[in-house]
């Protein structure tokens, strides 16, 4: 118990170095240095693909890649370990990443989420056994999922063009600078030492590999039974992630009904 | 277990009722009456434990009951569908409702066990949007949006949106991937459409 306690009293002055004034001045520094790097279509489109030719080989790439390597170890791991045992890997990857959420909900002047994550981080790492049970939804605290992506959506930089990266996939300008800060948007991982520093990305490439599992039907039948799995997985990415960050554009709602009158799109 | 509808979705009719008048409010009613008609009927197929075929059956009957999919076939088409005959169309609508139910059928098998409830319902342009959640077992809840329109002349949905992605676009990119495969040849694609899932 003392070592949590210490842990998150740790976590809390990181935390107050993470806000402070110079930090801000460097971020909003970022949003504007953001504003400027995502290339932005003249006119709004649903799909801003500039860059296919290269997405096109590094989905391919991706795509080997999961067919020799990441598919055959997901399958292993979801035979070879118990269902329990993989729910409390997931579990605990999700709690480590809970103060980075919290993190950009500050940066978002999100406070309501901000608390809603703390109160789940301290219920799961205590009744939760350091986040190995989902307890805080039992409480009627949900997972609230926040990332610096999202933060510099909320700053008002653009999403950018869409972009596949290597290992990591589908992503689009914004989110890809926002993968690179939220290296270091975690406080927990600068407290964290020796061999302490390894549970992070271990948790997170086994839930990796979980919800490559669990899903394997659906993630099978988009990237090797579609007819353009490219296209796929771009619909998919754009859509979901505007559905996550509440940034639908009714103009591009599928309506079958007005191919009658209007022009086709 | 019926469907349930929710405290919200009543409150939500009697204020368009009161807002707009008995026109819209009817409306309102109506898409939320189809679609809990549609997940009661979901629900009985994914807890009836008949076989995976049985279901297949059973999905197409509920997508061709309830969901408009001839006019979600002929979108999916594109420019194409102004250049086929009545005939070719009629077949591809055809083909097209077998291949959604094989394709979707086999998600909805992992729905087993599981329920989905209507949430709320809203006006959104000229058409209505149901909102409901999906309560899987071992899965976090997840949002399930149906569009409803009576643009063919009756209540139907024409699109079912999953967590943002919509089956309709889905659907759009790839009938026009496996059209451009077949340089354009509709009834190639008809005939390769009846064995694809």
């Amino acid at each position: 118990m003392t070592a949590v306690s210490r842990t998150i009293c740790r976590v809390f002055g990181r935390l107050r170095d993470c806000i402070n004034r110079r930090a801000r001045i460097a971020l909003s520094v970022l949003a504007v240095a953001t504003l400027s790097a995502c290339t932005t279509p003249d006119a709004p489109v649903e799909v801003f693909d500039p860059y296919e030719d290269t997405n096109r080989r590094i989905f391919e790439f991706n795509r080997s890649l999961d067919r020799g390597l990441v598919r055959p170890a997901s399958n292993a791991y979801g035979t070879a370990v118990p269902v329990p045992i993989r729910q409390g890997v997931t579990n605990l990857s999700g709690n480590i990443d809970t103060p980075r959420r919290f993190t950009n909900d500050v940066l978002q002047g999100n406070l309501e989420d901000a608390g809603h994550n703390i109160f789940r981080f301290l219920l799961n790492s205590t009744l939760g056994v350091f986040g190995l049970f989902e307890v805080a939804t039992e409480f009627g605290l949900e997972p609230r999922p926040s990332d610096f992506g999202e933060t510099l959506h909320v700053w008002g930089a653009p999403e950018g063009a869409y972009v596949v990266l290597p290992f990591l996939g589908s992503s689009n300008e914004r989110d890809a600078i926002g993968k690179v800060v939220d290296l270091f948007t975690n406080p927990l991982t600068h407290v964290l030492e020796d061999e302490a520093q390894l549970i992070p990305p271990a948790s997170s490439a086994g839930a990796g590999l979980d919800t490559r599992y669990r899903l394997r039907g659906t993630i099978d039948s988009i990237l090797y039974d579609s007819a353009d799995s490219y296209a796929q997985s771009r619909n998919l990415y754009i859509q979901n992630r505007r559905f996550q960050l509440e940034d639908t554009n009714e103009d591009f709602f599928f309506d079958p009904y007005g191919d009658f009158d209007g022009p086709e799109n | 277990m019926g469907p349930k509808i929710d405290r919200r979705v009543l409150l939500a009719g009697l204020t368009a009722f009161a807002a707009a008048g008995p026109a819209q409010a009817i409306t309102t009613d109506r898409a939320v009456t189809l679609i809990n008609q549609v997940v009661r009927d979901i629900n009985s197929v994914i807890n009836s434990g008949k076989s995976e075929q049985a279901m297949y059956g059973d999905f197409e009957r509920i997508f061709l009951r309830y969901g408009d999919v001839p006019i979600i076939a002929r979108s999916t088409l594109g420019p194409v569908a102004r250049e086929v005959t009545s005939a070719q169309l009629n077949a591809f609508a055809d083909a097209f409702g077998g291949y959604l139910s094989r394709k979707y059928g086999a998600r909805f098998r992992e729905f087993i066990g599981g329920q989905i409830e209507v949430v709320r319902a809203r006006e959104v342009k000229n058409w209505y949007e149901v909102d409901t959640v999906a309560r899987l077992r071992g899965q976090a809840p997840f949002s399930v949006v149906f569009r409803v329109s009576d643009r063919s002349g009756q209540d139907r949905f024409f699109d079912l949106v999953i967590e943002g992605i919509s089956l309709g676009k889905t659907e759009r990119t790839e009938i026009q991937a496996l059209l451009d495969q077949r340089r354009g040849n509709v009834d190639q694609l008809i005939q390769d459409l009846r064995g694809l899932s």
